[in-house]
């Protein structure tokens, strides 16, 4: 059983562009535990995505290391899922729902994947929504069918970037709530990407705050708010009020972070 | 004149079907009248109460069927010869950069020439059997569908890329689960023109060359002298219910296949 | 260096297509296949010759005379029906089996009534309106609820109203029907001139069919290709000028320029 399900080496990358190199990230270096939930907050266009983007294997870092459960990454690993932002793009308009959640189980056999997409969307609530199409849903029932989607592949890391960014603050909350409730669950180890302070504190066991431009982790908070958490007892807790001050403070002091929202 | 019905039109529940069969028996009566009265010359434009029997009596004359059955085939086949050959084109040149660029200036020479100046070179070469206008209607029908395939990949979601890349899906895969199902709606667009142009062709060859069966043939021999303008004009009024009901058949199939399409291009 | 890399990509392999072309047909030596050199040789005596007053001139103003007609009255016509929902409805689907009507059938159609010498115009006209009429009535019915209220706001006129709002509106629609037509318009100059026609493109390439000249056959062929280019490219320019507010090209207008 392996401790560290990832492990982020002194990572960089360098974009080669027309007017010289730019440094999106610089010397990285953190780990993730299994079964925890780590949540990344750093100033926007702080290379948030460069980040995600190398860990799942999409692009391949100028320097450094990812492993996940101490194998390196070397491509696009077999046991990760990633649940991006724009859920309108990133579910397949032309599936149903139940077949965008079967979409990456192709190696199961038919009843099997059936029968795990019908699990992930009962987990996320959406049990009845399998025959309909993505467009027919709203757009916090889409993003919920994009995390059915992830956790349906029973991924051993699930990388969330900025996944509640584009549903309102009502929606956010309930969403917020079901990503804690199935990680719990199943026990899925999580790295989430958010812009939002309060978010990083409520979800995570521990938030990594990034500086800008190229990004370096300034510091690594450890959350101490306890398994069960509520949107309004939690939040208003003086724990939960101090963090997110820390965490503000780290961002406001890190170099040029003039553009946190 | 059934084909009608199903053509929803915007006006209210109660007058819908009315309203279209209106405007038909509107242009049967303006044309009657105008036949009648000799507004142009009777010989030629024969009244609606002469062609409308005249349809009827060729729906049942045996060489007329055979003769728009011959029109119809060449169409289909052409149509799906030219569907085999232009979505894979496409696809290979919307989604390597470098086969594009060095295949599209010969695209790009080859491309507007209209497939009717052919006709004559094609009949000095191949005949006048079939396969003439049915290569001929193939080189037309082709580019719709390949341009359409091609600008579809251009529209390529990335987000939807990198969503499948990264649940393990294989640079194949991708072509066949992701760009080819998005770009479907745009490719069955382009068979729409491409029918249309087909049909066009295979008609234009019937018409040039006497030997060749068909529709365009049945029809430029009730032409000479003028003899049989009712059946002229029946024919012609048969070859564009055809294309109608080609063209609402694969609207119908566009609707039911792709309804995941249509809200996307209204939202955002 | 990165510029020249892309102007070899474009052009190596229409310059190795030619030159097999060139080397295939001379050693193959078929009748039907004269080499692209003869083609061009007969191209410059043939199209620079008296064919161009004769030929060339009358058949080309026909068909640009007949599109012109067509585009005209095809776009007034749409403009004014588009915004009446009722119109649509007694003539939407009688305009659309008129353009279901395969335009080649005109031909005997006009030949009968208007006879050889002057069936090419109406032909073209009554051929090629449908495509730029039922797009400017699409264009002209997507006009948002928001100009429509708007425009009420400010109390335009007519005039105003149908010049200022809803062409400029219908526009990128009424390009893409226009390309459709000019297209159909080609084709029907060249089967009009094939069928019967004292002159024009598609009777020479009849006269060559009979005389067994090949070479020169081929040259009228490569004509009307550089024909059809230049047009659709002229009405390209055209429509950029006409759309340059718009934010980004749409991507149906392009996948509707097509041959034919």
């Amino acid at each position: 059983m392996v401790r560290t399900m990832l492990d982020v080496a002194d990572l960089g990358h360098t974009y080669q562009a027309k007017d010289g190199a730019h440094d999106a990230i610089d010397g990285l270096t953190f780990t993730v535990e299994a079964g925890e939930l780590v949540c990344v907050v750093g100033p926007s266009g702080c290379g948030k995505s460069t980040l995600l983007r190398s860990i799942s294997g999409l692009i391949r870092p100028t320097r450094g290391t990812v492993s996940l459960h101490g194998t390196p990454v070397d491509g696009v690993p077999a046991d990760l899922a990633v649940v991006f932002q724009d859920y309108s793009r990133s579910l397949f308009p032309w599936l149903t729902v139940q077949r965008n959640v079967e979409f990456p189980l192709r190696e199961l056999s038919k009843a099997e994947r059936t029968a795990r997409a019908g699990e992930a969307l009962a987990a996320v609530g959406l049990e009845n929504a399998g025959r309909k199409y993505p467009w027919q849903l709203s757009g916090g029932m889409q993003q919920r069918v994009a995390i059915a989607r992830a956790l349906a592949y029973r991924p051993a890391l699930l990388l969330m970037d900025e996944p509640f960014a584009s549903v309102d603050a009502q929606t956010r909350f309930e969403l917020e709530d079901l990503l804690l409730r199935v990680r719990r669950e199943q026990d899925t180890t999580v790295l989430l990407v958010t812009h939002d302070i309060d978010e990083s504190v409520y979800l995570g066991d521990r938030v990594l705050v990034l500086s800008k431009s190229p990004a370096r982790v300034v510091a690594a908070l450890d959350v101490g708010l306890g398994e069960k958490r509520d949107q309004i007892t939690t939040r208003s807790s003086d724990e939960f009020v101090e963090l997110r001050a820390k965490v503000a403070g780290l961002l406001q002091s890190a170099p040029t972070a003039e553009t946190v929202h | 004149m059934g084909f009608l019905l199903g053509k929803p039109s915007t006006v209210s529940g109660t007058r819908r079907v009315p309203a279209s069969l209106v405007g038909l028996a509107g242009l049967f009566l303006i044309w009657e009248v105008a036949s009648q009265t000799g507004l142009v010359p009777e010989l030629y434009l024969r009244p609606p109460s002469e062609v409308l029997p005249a349809m009827v009596g060729l729906l049942g004359d045996e060489k007329f069927l055979r003769a728009l059955l011959a029109t119809v085939l060449a169409t289909v086949i052409a149509l799906l010869i030219a569907i085999l050959i232009a979505v894979p084109g496409g696809l290979v040149l919307g989604s390597i950069p470098l086969v594009r660029r060095a295949c599209m200036t010969v695209v790009e020479f080859l491309r507007p020439i209209p497939s009717v100046a052919l006709i004559p070179l094609a009949l000095l070469i191949t005949g006048t059997g079939p396969d003439t206008k049915i290569a001929l209607a193939v080189y037309g029908a082709l580019w719709p569908i390949l341009f359409n395939t091609m600008y579809a990949l251009d529209e390529l979601d990335p987000l939807h890329v990198e969503t499948a890349r990264a649940f393990g899906t294989g640079r194949v895969a991708v072509l066949t689960r992701i760009a080819l199902p998005s770009a479907a709606p745009f490719v069955l667009t382009g068979v729409r023109l491409s029918f249309t142009i087909a049909l066009a062709v295979v008609v234009s060859t019937e018409l040039f060359a006497g030997g060749t069966k068909g529709l365009g043939q049945f029809i430029m021999e009730a032409n000479s002298g003028g003899a049989h303008m009712d059946q002229v004009l029946a024919g012609t009024v048969i070859a564009g219910l055809v294309g109608y009901a080609a063209n609402a058949g694969l609207e119908r199939l566009n609707a039911k296949l792709f309804a995941w399409n249509a809200p996307r291009g209204e939202a955002s | 260096m990165k510029r020249f890399g892309t102007f070899a990509q474009r052009w190596v392999v229409f310059a190795v297509a030619v030159t097999v072309w060139e080397l295939v047909t001379r050693s193959a030596a078929d009748v039907f296949f004269p080499p692209p050199s003869r083609i061009a040789r007969a191209a410059a005596d043939v199209w620079f010759s008296s064919a161009f007053g004769e030929h060339i001139v009358p058949g080309v103003s026909r068909m640009l005379g007949g599109f012109a007609l067509a585009a005209i009255i095809g776009v007034a016509l749409g403009l004014l029906l588009g915004r009446s929902r009722t119109a649509m409805a007694y003539l939407g689907p009688l305009f659309n089996f008129m353009r279901s009507i395969p335009p080649p059938l005109l031909v005997p159609f006009f030949l009968a009534t208007v006879g050889v010498t002057s069936m090419q115009l109406p032909t073209i006209i009554f051929g090629a309106i449908w495509p730029v009429l039922l797009n400017t009535v699409d264009g002209a019915r997507g006009v948002d609820a928001t100009k429509v209220e708007t425009a009420r706001a400010f109390r335009l006129s007519k005039v105003q109203w149908i010049l200022g709002v809803v062409l400029p509106s219908a526009a990128p629609k009424i390009f893409a029907g226009l390309r459709l037509s000019l297209s159909i318009s080609l084709i029907l100059m060249v089967i009009g001139e094939l069928i019967g026609s004292a002159n024009g493109i598609g009777n020479q390439l009849v006269r060559t069919q009979r005389d067994y000249d090949l070479p020169e056959m081929w040259s009228w062929i490569v004509l009307l290709g550089v024909l059809g280019y230049l047009f659709n490219t002229l009405l390209l320019i055209v429509e950029r000028r006409a759309l340059a507010w718009q934010p980004k090209h749409s991507f149906e207008t392009q996948a509707q320029a097509i041959g034919g």
